[in-house]
This record gives structure tokens, sequence and C-alpha cells, in this order.
């Protein structure tokens, strides 16, 4: 059908009368990070499985790496690495047992010590998977999907449960992996994570993709979006600043929304100046993520 | 990488695991040699062979028992639980063919039987002074030996397409187990005692044909008196094992599953 590494189109996944995905069509080019972001139950898991070859969907057609998950189930596996969100390890097996045992349906696997070292699970290598904390569960995990050298990596919800250390070291192992050309499509509720690693966010809400784009175009549209003026409490703005939304946030504290640029803070911080006031910081921010997320997960319209 | 060598590999952790879990190793293990010993020390019936005895007969019926349960019951709850905790679903998203699976889980099945049937052998022979048998009884022993783990490791998979949750596994499973012992002429010997439509029932079921076939390999011939029909039949034996076994294989291809149907 097409060279991306991962190609839906409307797809439908249903659990009886739940509809947990609703027509979802989304690309993934080969070589890019894309994250899929959203609440829990917004239906990433389910859109990952369909991925993954674990379910047939509803409706719509699913092709990865030019291949169906499903017929072509045998060719593709060895293309593919797969970490998921929980379970199904053998829980009397020692780290290091599994992750061989994993490397040993790989034609040309990593090297397991390397892996080991690099994920911190050296000094795990004989704990049991029972003993090891959801964290270090997590880390195997990932180094089980990331063994047998992989084209595509499906990871769903890789660094729920780690520390922060073990986050950022997920963090770089996915970007290097991007650097050598393997397509990554991650789930996560973190903004951050999401905004650090992905070349491209598809944001979902029940089921439906609610906006998609690069972290910089979802949160770019608006150039600065708040200028912050800390200054004598109580001024009144006055026509000057008719443009503008000025809310005294906390005495003293002045939180400007509106049009903003160089031109029109100068505008601002003119009138401040005009009213003798004494400014003692400036701040501008500019939308997050964070922001167009939470807009867009709750419900609300988001101007774009 | 072949499916026999990924069958291996599987096979290896998966005896790991097992030597491991020393609660499931214990039972496994001890339970049937717990029934010989007490079926052995309990009963004192007298044949009209001379020199064989209850336990005699125990320790070779015994073993149809010790196979069945560790080849059924260790396949259907293994299988189940590793479809309930997601193992089969993580293989499922790895290069490993279904074949690789099972292949480990039958090599894992097939070293603890071994053992089983080892341990059930030394106590017939250490305690209750069994006789061993000559070598073309042995002959004998490894077909029945083999034919009784395939037909029974296929059934325990075949059945745990129908259990739901691997905590009920064991219960589900054992009921067909403990019914069959008491009809195939394990627990109760002769089965001539057992009403005669109970025995034409039981003859349906592979463990009769396993029990009447290790009662050849270590009884005296005399000792086929005793038989439903007076005979060793050891024809019927294969044929009825070796049917189990197709329909053991095509009950599994027909509902294997890498995940529970409702996930």
């Amino acid at each position: 059908m097409t060279d991306e590494a991962v190609e839906l189109r409307d797809i439908v996944v249903r659990y009886g009368d739940t509809t947990a995905v609703g027509g979802v069509s989304l690309t993934a080019g080969r070589g890019r990070v894309l994250s899929l972001l959203g609440h829990n139950g917004a239906g990433k898991t389910s859109l990952l499985q369909v991925c993954e070859g674990f379910r047939r969907p509803d409706g719509g057609i699913a092709r990865v790496l030019g291949l169906d998950p499903m017929a072509d189930h045998d060719a593709l596996m060895p293309r593919l690495g797969i970490m998921l969100q929980s379970g199904g390890v053998y829980p009397w097996a020692t780290a290091g047992e599994i992750l061989r045992l994993f490397a040993s349906f790989a034609a040309t696997p990593l090297d397991v010590d390397m892996l080991l070292d690099r994920l911190g699970l050296r000094k795990f290598e004989r704990t049991r998977w029972r003993r090891l904390s959801g964290g270090e569960q997590q880390r195997l995990s990932l180094a089980v999907a990331l063994v047998g050298r992989p084209e595509l990596v499906f990871l769903d919800e890789p660094t729920a449960g780690m520390d922060t250390e073990a986050r950022h070291t997920t963090w770089r192992l996915i970007e290097e992996l991007r650097a050598d050309g393997v397509t990554v499509l991650l789930t996560t509720h973190l903004l951050d994570e999401a905004e650090r690693l992905a070349d491209e966010v598809v944001i979902m809400r029940s089921g439906a993709v609610a906006a998609t784009g690069s972290p910089a175009e979802l949160t770019a549209a608006a150039g600065i979006d708040l200028l912050e003026v800390r200054a004598e409490p109580g001024l009144v703005p006055d026509g000057r600043l008719a443009d503008f939304k000025v809310v005294e946030t906390t005495p003293g504290e002045y939180a400007i929304t509106g049009s903003l640029d160089a031109a029109t803070i100068s505008d601002v911080l003119g009138w401040f100046a005009g009213a003798g006031a004494q400014v003692t910081a400036v701040n501008t921010r500019r939308r997050t993520l964070e922001d167009v997320y939470l807009a867009l997960t709750s419900g609300e319209k988001v101007y774009r | 990488m072949s499916t026999l060598s990924l069958g291996v590999s599987r096979g290896h952790v998966e005896l790991l695991q097992f030597l491991r879990d020393r609660t499931a190793m214990v039972f496994t293990f001890a339970f049937p040699v717990m029934l010989l010993l007490l079926f052995g020390t309990i009963f004192s019936d007298s044949y009209d062979q001379p020199g064989v005895t209850a336990a005699h007969v125990f320790s070779a019926s015994m073993l149809a028992y010790g196979i069945l349960t560790t080849a059924f019951v260790t396949m259907g709850s293994g299988l189940a639980m590793d479809r309930e905790d997601g193992t089969l679903k993580r293989l499922h998203g790895t290069p490993i063919s279904a074949t690789s699976y099972v292949l480990g889980k039958l090599l894992l099945v097939l070293a603890l039987v071994v053992a089983e049937a080892v341990l059930l052998i030394a106590v017939g022979t250490l305690v209750f002074d069994m006789s061993l048998p000559d070598a073309s009884h042995w002959l004998a022993f490894v077909w029945i030996f083999l034919l009784s783990v395939t037909s029974s490791s296929l059934l325990g998979m075949a059945v745990s397409a129908i259990v739901k949750h691997a905590r009920t596994a064991g219960a589900i499973l054992n009921v067909p187990v403990v019914a069959l012992q008491f009809i195939s002429g394990v627990f109760i010997y002769p089965v001539i005692q057992l009403p005669s439509w109970l025995i034409t029932v039981s003859s349906i079921f592979p463990v009769k044909w396993m029990a009447q076939g290790f009662r050849y390999v270590f009884l005296p011939d005399g000792m086929r008196v005793n038989e439903a029909a007076g005979q060793w039949e050891l024809g019927r034996i294969a044929l009825v094992l070796g049917a189990w076994c197709v329909v053991g294989l095509v009950l599994c291809l027909v509902t294997f599953r890498w995940t529970r149907p409702d996930k």
C-alpha cells in the first residue's frame, strides 16, 4: 500500500457494545517517533493492539511495514519490537534468563550484556522477575522489545512506574533508536515525554483523534500567549489596554492575554510606565503541549 | 532459528520455572507417590498369582495416574496461566511460532513425567519389592509411556481452552482426572467389580488403557485374567491411545488461542 511504517485508515475497535476506537486514521513515517497521547481509556492501547496483530480491527485497514498485522503476522514479527503494558513474563525466571530467551528468538539479536548495562539491569541479572520492582520490570520489558533489533517498536507507556533516572535513560535510548532509523510508536500520558521525544503527536480523546501535529505545531500556533507583570497592586487598566485582557491574579501580579508580540508588549509595558508603576518582574509564557492537551481532552475548544 | 531450537530454549526456561516453584514441584511429584504409599500399605488383596501383592498392582497402575495428573494438569493449567497472565500474548509478539511454544511446554512435561515415572517405579521396587520386567516389556513400556504422555498433554491443552480463569484450572482439570482414576482400574482393582456400564464408559477414555498397559509391563502374565477382557489387549491399547492423540491434536489446533477471547 505505502512505504510508511504504520498506516491506519478508519480503524474501529469495539468491545461488546463499547467502542474503544471509533474510526482513527494515522500515519507514522519510517524513522519517526510518533506519540499517542491521551487519558486512560482514550483508545491508545486498543489502537496499538491492532498494529501489533493482537486484535483484528472491527473496521478499517491497518498496514504495518506495508503488511497486514494479522494475515502477515509471521513475516512481520521478526521486524517488530513490542513492549506490552504489563504481564507476560515467567515470574520465576531471572532478568538475565528472560532477556536471553527473547534474544534467542531473534535472527541477529543485540548483545544482551550491553542491553543489561545500558538499562541498568546488570545488578538484577540474577533476580527473579517477581522480585523486581515495577520500574525494573518496565526496563526489562523495554529490553525485551529491543533485543531483536526491530525496525519498528511499539511501546505502550514505556516509562510508567520508572524513576526519574530510568525515565531519562529510556528517553535517551528512544532518541538513539530514532537516530538509527528505527520507527517508534509510543503511547503515553506524560506530556514532557511526548514533547521531548515525538516528531509527531496524536492526541486521542474517547477513541478519536482530537489533534495531530509536531509538538511545535501544536504549541506554536499562538506565539506568546501570556504576559505576566509584577508591579504595585491595584492598578486599573484604561482604554490603551482595551485590546487585551488584563487580570490581577493576586495583588500586584497582572496576567495579560491577547495578541502579544514585541510591539504590543512594548505598548503594555509603556502603559505601566505611564501609570508610574514600579515594574519589578516581566515574564512571557508560550502555550505548552500541556495547555493544548488539557484544552483538548477536557472537551474545550482549542483555538488554532 | 529453527522451531526446534526455539522450543528447546523455551523448554529450558519452563523447566527452570518449575524447579523454582517449590509448591508446584512438591505437589506434582509428591501426590501420586503419597497415594501409592497409602494404597500400597492399606490394601492387602491377594490374587491367585503367587508373589503378586496389591502394592505391585498399585505401583503399576499409579503410573497412569502420575502421567495423567502431571501431563494433563501441568499442560492444561500451564496454558491457562500463560494465557491469563499474558505470557502467550507477549510470545505472540515475537518471532516464535505456536509450535515452538507448545514444544517448550512438551519438553517440560516430558521431563516431569520421566521424573515422576522413575519416582513411582523406584517406590514400587524399593518399598514394595516389585520386580522389574525384562527387555521386551520395557519396549512396550516405552510406547505406552509415549502415547500416554502425548495424549494426556494434548488433551490438557485442548481443555485449557474452556478454562476461563487460571485459578480455577486446577479444580476443573482435576475433576476428570480423579473421576477416571476410580472407574479405570487405578484406584479400584480389579475393574470387574464395577458395574459393566461404568467399564464401558471408562473404556472410551485413555486412562483405562494406560493403566492396563502399565500392568502388562510390570505384572506377571497370569494377572491378565483380572482385566475387563481377561486379556492385555496391547493392540487395542495402542489403537485407543493413538486415537486420543489424534483427537487431542485436532482439538488443540481448533481451540488454540494466543489470548483470552475477552481481552
